[in-house]
């Protein structure tokens, strides 16, 4: 692909020097105008004391950055946000791997499970977590109302999905994963695809079973695919406000705050602007960094 | 060490449809070279697979040392396999692809260096150890592969096409140090390849496949000069033979026995050929033809001498068969029978 790729720029070179420039436009505007835009305004914001409805603005150095190391529910909020996203990776890793597993013999129906586990990514995430919020609503829930059917609690007394703050983390981080459960599914199942059938066979006459079929030859053969998958699901679950926001707003108490749904807490329905923008700056060097490892992943691909 | 057999072995890979193996029947010999030889599609590897553990049989029996395996897993089989692509474990070094059987039979850890050094020794890859197999040239892949299946001393050695991603000209050194090999493991052997020269090389027997079916068993020298129907007849041998409908009869002789009437004495059968083509190849001459007179009158044929300098292109010349070197086969059946009354003329 690198080659064809090179080979398609060069051709487009050759014709007009302008060419490669026009074609790449469109994607470096788009880039400039809705992320690095309002990157610039969070960095400008962050030093100032802008508030919505104010017109005014000061300059305030790094007060809004003191301020916010010395709240708790910032440090509640960056402790949440960490659980979130390995938590959920974790479910997600799993959950993947079992189904990549699964899907990756031909049986019957196979097109139309396929279709179901792709389901909820492309379904709107908002309205996916709001079937979830009444899934796991306290009076209304249907888990809850299976398990006092099946007698695992007394009625009226099954556990508060989202109002007890472990439970409302775990309820979550598992919506969440649900959601980012297809696309790992999708790319981890292509990842399985391309390892020639020839070498899981090879192990199985060397003597392997199945689990060191998986663990010391098919995983570790994946792991460029696989570091692609775990890298969108973090940078995914790390940034992600709506299923944090649509089932439990942050709560209870902050449990379930994580860095993103407090930048929003406090700079847009609280109308603190420098102190949302001041917060979403944290998010930049852990991104950074995950960036840092994609590029090199997909640099790597490259070359093989 | 163990003899490998195999009983009405079948295998159908789609319900109604033609078996890609039919009702195969072999038993190996102890320490033996066998090979299955067949064009692409013959079912030689199915039935390799088989054996193996990677397939299914639809129906029959497998045996290797004289226990039924056909519900044993390939780990169970005490085989070894080397793939077509040798199957390496990429992310692994040489050592490491050789170690995995013995970590995956749960042989003692403190015996696996010895073992492994022991197998790269007996290949002469010692100093590759440290590699990735991405590293390795084809030859020294097809080396890794073999330490790895012989590092835990299997009892039945199965080989798939093993020569078939070299370049000519190693494939031939390839050979020779395959066959060295065989002699000092002296394991039995089960070798599958769509090459005759390599069947002919290696082989102690060949079991000639052809749509799933066992066209023949036999030694070299068997299968070349003894086929027992037209397929064997034609698809060993280069050119292959020459083979011409005579009433209920189809005869048969090979290109190396039609030959100027001058070289040849003894009882002999007289044809006409007007040459249309010659080839010259170094030692040997491909002459090509039409018969000319007789029930036989523009049959193409071919020739191989290892002179035809004087043959001129639309010439007609003398040319005899060796009556001794004609085969016959039944035409309908296309089965080889015994020499009975043709008449040529």
């Amino acid at each position: 692909m690198a080659v064809a790729s090179a080979r398609v720029k060069s051709v487009a070179a050759a014709q007009s020097p302008y060419l490669s420039t026009a074609m790449f436009a469109p994607a470096a505007l788009y880039i400039l105008l809705l992320v690095g835009g309002p990157f610039l305004l969070a960095i400008f914001y962050a030093f100032s004391d802008a508030r919505i409805g104010n017109t005014e603005l000061h300059y305030v150095g790094l007060e809004n950055f003191h301020s916010i190391l010395q709240s708790p529910s910032f440090r509640v909020a960056i402790r949440n946000s960490l659980v979130f996203t390995i938590g959920s990776q974790i479910v997600v890793l799993i959950c993947a791997n079992i189904l990549a597993i699964a899907l990756e013999n031909s049986f019957r129906g196979r097109g139309i499970i396929r279709f179901l586990i792709l389901l909820p990514w492309v379904a709107p995430i908002s309205l996916g977590a709001i079937g979830w919020k009444w899934l796991l609503d306290s009076i209304y829930s249907v888990i809850s109302w299976i398990l006092v059917a099946l007698h695992f609690y007394k009625p009226f007394n099954a556990p508060m999905w989202l109002g007890e703050p472990v439970l409302a983390m775990a309820s979550v981080m598992l919506v969440h994963s649900w959601r980012i459960i297809p696309f790992s599914t999708v790319i981890l199942l292509a990842g399985r695809t391309a390892i020639p059938k020839d070498i899981p066979e090879a192990a199985s006459v060397d003597g392997a079973g199945f689990w060191r079929t998986q663990f010391q030859i098919v995983i570790p053969m994946m792991r460029p695919i696989l570091s692609v998958a775990v890298l969108f699901g973090l940078i995914f679950t790390f940034t992600d406000l709506t299923v944090v926001y649509i089932l439990t707003a942050g709560g209870p108490f902050d449990s379930t705050q994580t860095l993103p749904s407090l930048a929003f807490a406090m700079g847009i329905q609280g109308s603190d602007l420098a102190a949302g923008a001041a917060i979403s700056l944290f998010l930049v060097p852990l991104l950074v960094i995950l960036a840092y490892f994609m590029l090199r992943v997909a640099r790597r691909s490259e070359v093989n | 060490m163990a003899v490998v057999e195999t009983r009405n072995l079948t295998k159908v890979f789609k319900e109604g449809h033609l078996g890609a193996v039919n009702n195969v029947s072999l038993e190996t010999r102890e320490g033996e070279f066998l090979v299955f030889l067949g064009p692409s599609g013959s079912g030689k590897t199915t039935l390799l697979r088989m054996i193996a553990g990677l397939e299914n049989p639809t129906s029959g029996e497998i045996l290797i040392g004289g226990q039924v395996v056909n519900n044993l897993s390939p780990r169970d089989r005490r085989i070894a396999m080397v793939f077509q692509s040798y199957a390496l474990y990429p992310h692994l070094s040489v050592y490491k692809n050789i170690a995995f059987p013995l970590k995956a039979q749960k042989v003692p850890r403190d015996q696996h260096q010895k073992k492994v050094e022991w197998a790269a020794g007996l290949l002469g890859i010692g100093a590759l150890l440290e590699r990735k197999p991405r590293e390795l040239s084809g030859g020294e892949r097809q080396r890794v592969a073999l330490a790895r299946a012989i590092v835990r001393e299997p009892a039945v050695f199965l080989l798939d096409e093993p020569l078939s991603n070299l370049d000519a000209k190693l494939r031939a050194s390839a050979r020779e140090e395959l066959e060295r090999f065989h002699r000092s493991v002296g394991t039995t052997s089960i070798y599958v390849t769509h090459d005759q020269v390599e069947a002919m090389a290696m082989g102690d027997r060949i079991l000639v496949l052809n749509k799933g079916v066992v066209h023949q068993l036999g030694t070299p020298t068997e299968v070349y000069d003894d086929p027992a129907d037209t397929f064997v007849a034609t698809f060993l041998g280069s050119p292959p033979m020459n083979l011409a409908e005579l009433g209920d009869v189809i005869v048969g002789f090979r290109p190396e026995h039609f030959l100027p009437a001058v070289n040849v004495t003894g009882e002999t059968v007289p044809l006409q050929l007007k040459v249309e083509n010659t080839e010259y190849l170094g030692s040997e001459w491909i002459v090509s033809g039409a018969l000319v007179g007789g029930k036989l009158n523009a049959k193409k044929v071919v020739s191989r001498l290892t002179n035809a300098q004087h043959l001129q292109l639309d010439g007609v010349y003398d040319f005899v068969v060796p009556a001794r070197t004609l085969k016959f086969f039944d035409r309908s059946t296309q089965k080889r029978v015994n020499a009975t009354g043709v008449t040529w003329q």
